[in-house]
């Protein structure tokens, strides 16, 4: 099963998505995966790891860590499919990551690895945007890089963890206009899925609909206004995402108040 | 006025209080006083920057920070006052952070600091609790982000009822000794400037909670299980909370 929210007559509306990825109101009407108002698919904390695969860490100039690198980001910055994401002017690097975000399905205190894969109630996209110009060395990747309003889109749906048979064997791939323009699979992950919900539940209590963005791979590449941006998890999903300028995104904030 | 939230018949319900006297919240559970995003600002205390000044320049840091430096404290840290702060079972040692809570009363995008008042809701007091802060490179979300780590309230005083928010007292007790005393005007960066800093970036919505800033962890403000910790704010309010070892309350839970 398939499921996400979309705006319907400005109330968020649960849905399920079918296999032409439309949507599904309760009572059966269907929504063109084209015409759906996508919203993110689920609310709660997030956590995204940083340098978990070994080849983006050397991307970066970086040895793989020797824990997991954790960092939060606040609910401003997710946005749905098909939205808009605005970089802003003046900046010299922007770039995507594509990521396999897994959904926390029940309340998790203290996991253990061998029981962890049971806490995780589905899977999702994310695309981890982050403008590395404001990089700062205080609590990095500090928060100017990373919580950035229309800065985290994530979808379209969560699928269930029981469609999902290997979540560690999984492609991930991003697009800039058709174009691919990183490619890598989950069983490269430094820290995987088991091993971050026990080291989280070890420190704090997880809640469902709490999301740990799993890192990226290799292939990074600046974006610019214009361009579409595709990521995709094979056998999760294809989150499609559009950049936009500093004044069309100004512009937007006056329509919408 | 002082807006309190308290659990009635298992729903959260708003109360609001003539006076600044909490004998009324005594037989009463308290939740936290705000419900969204809480934001803390590290290294804003101006005794705490200077001491750590000579680092910045050095790795990891190379250059001191040009701006805010921000950290998110999860909602599973963000308890009510009275509500236990679970200190962990090995004995990791554990801070009291004081500082003044500033509460976002209706949502704003990148607000000017001329204007960015306008925003503010309210005040109230947080313990941004932490185990001891070795490190400002790197997120601390394992020293920031344990249950309970996080008292907030035990009100949210509205922004018209406190004079001068650069200028209020902050003692912090533990036990009921005098332990820590600062004041707002140790801040760095003061309210307009986070307000309009972090709306840069950040849509700031109403119940939102930005935690000002707070001190070095010094021995003064080592909590261990068993103490009572207050801190008290001028015209604002005093936050109370009871350290207790957290497989206690793990075995009261089952």
């Amino acid at each position: 099963m398939k499921r996400a929210r979309i705006l319907v007559d400005d109330q968020l509306t649960d849905v399920t998505v079918n296999d032409s990825h439309n949507a599904v109101l309760a009572d059966g009407t269907v929504i063109a995966e084209t015409e759906a108002n996508w919203q993110p698919p689920c609310t709660g904390k997030m956590f995204v790891l940083g340098l978990n695969y070994a080849d983006h860490a050397a991307e970066l100039a970086f040895k793989a860590p020797e824990e997991p690198l954790v960092f939060l980001k606040a609910p401003n910055t997710l946005l749905g499919h098909r939205q808009n994401t605005y970089r802003p002017d003046q900046v010299d690097y922007m770039h995507y990551e594509c990521e396999l975000v897994a959904v926390i399905g029940k309340t998790a205190k203290n996991v253990s690895r061998a029981e962890a894969m049971d806490y995780i109630g589905g899977y999702t996209v994310g695309n981890d945007y982050a403008i590395r110009d404001y990089l700062e060395n205080y609590y990095r990747p500090n928060l100017r890089v990373k919580s950035r309003d229309t800065c985290t889109p994530l979808g379209p749906y969560i699928i269930d963890a029981a469609d999902v048979a290997d979540p560690h064997n999984l492609a991930l791939r991003t697009y800039i206009n058709g174009e691919l323009k990183q490619e890598g699979s989950t069983k490269d992950m430094v820290f995987n899925i088991p091993f971050l919900v026990e080291y989280l539940s070890a420190i704090m209590t997880l809640e469902p609909g709490d999301m740990i963005f799993t890192g990226t791979p290799e292939g990074l590449a600046d974006v610019q206004p214009g361009d579409e941006i595709v990521t995709e998890v094979e056998g999760v999903g294809r989150l499609v995402n559009y950049i936009i300028n500093e004044s069309q995104y100004l512009k937007s904030l006056t329509t919408e108040a | 006025m002082r807006h309190c939230r308290i659990l009635k018949d298992g729903v959260a319900t708003e109360v609001t209080l003539a006076t600044a006297d909490t004998q009324d919240l005594t037989n009463e559970t308290v939740l936290p006083a705000t419900t969204g995003t809480v934001f803390g600002i590290a290294l804003n205390d101006k005794s705490l920057y200077a001491k750590l000044e000579p680092s910045f320049s050095e790795k990891p840091h190379v250059n001191p920070p040009t701006r805010p430096v921000l950290h998110i404290k999860t909602d599973n840290t963000h308890i009510g006052y009275g509500a236990a702060i679970p200190a962990p079972a090995d004995g990791t040692p554990v801070y009291a952070g004081p500082s003044i809570g500033i509460v976002i009363g209706k949502q704003t995008t990148r607000v000017s600091e001329a204007e960015a008042l306008e925003f503010v809701g309210g005040y109230t007091v947080v313990n941004e609790v932490s185990l001891v802060e070795t490190s400002f490179y790197r997120p601390a979300v394992k020293a920031k982000c344990r249950d309970g780590f996080c008292p907030i309230g035990p009100w949210v005083v509205d922004a018209a009822d406190v004079a001068n928010v650069a200028a209020l007292s902050i003692v912090t007790s533990i036990n009921g000794e005098k332990v820590h005393a600062t004041n707002t005007d140790q801040l760095r960066a003061g309210v307009a400037e986070l307000v309009s800093y972090l709306s840069s970036f950040m849509t700031l919505e109403a119940g939102d909670l930005i935690i000002a800033g707070t001190p070095e962890r010094t021995d003064a403000l080592y909590l261990k299980a068993g103490d009572t910790v207050s801190i008290n704010i001028e015209s604002v309010g005093v936050l109370e909370n009871p350290v207790v070892n957290e497989a206690t309350i793990d075995a009261a839970q089952g």
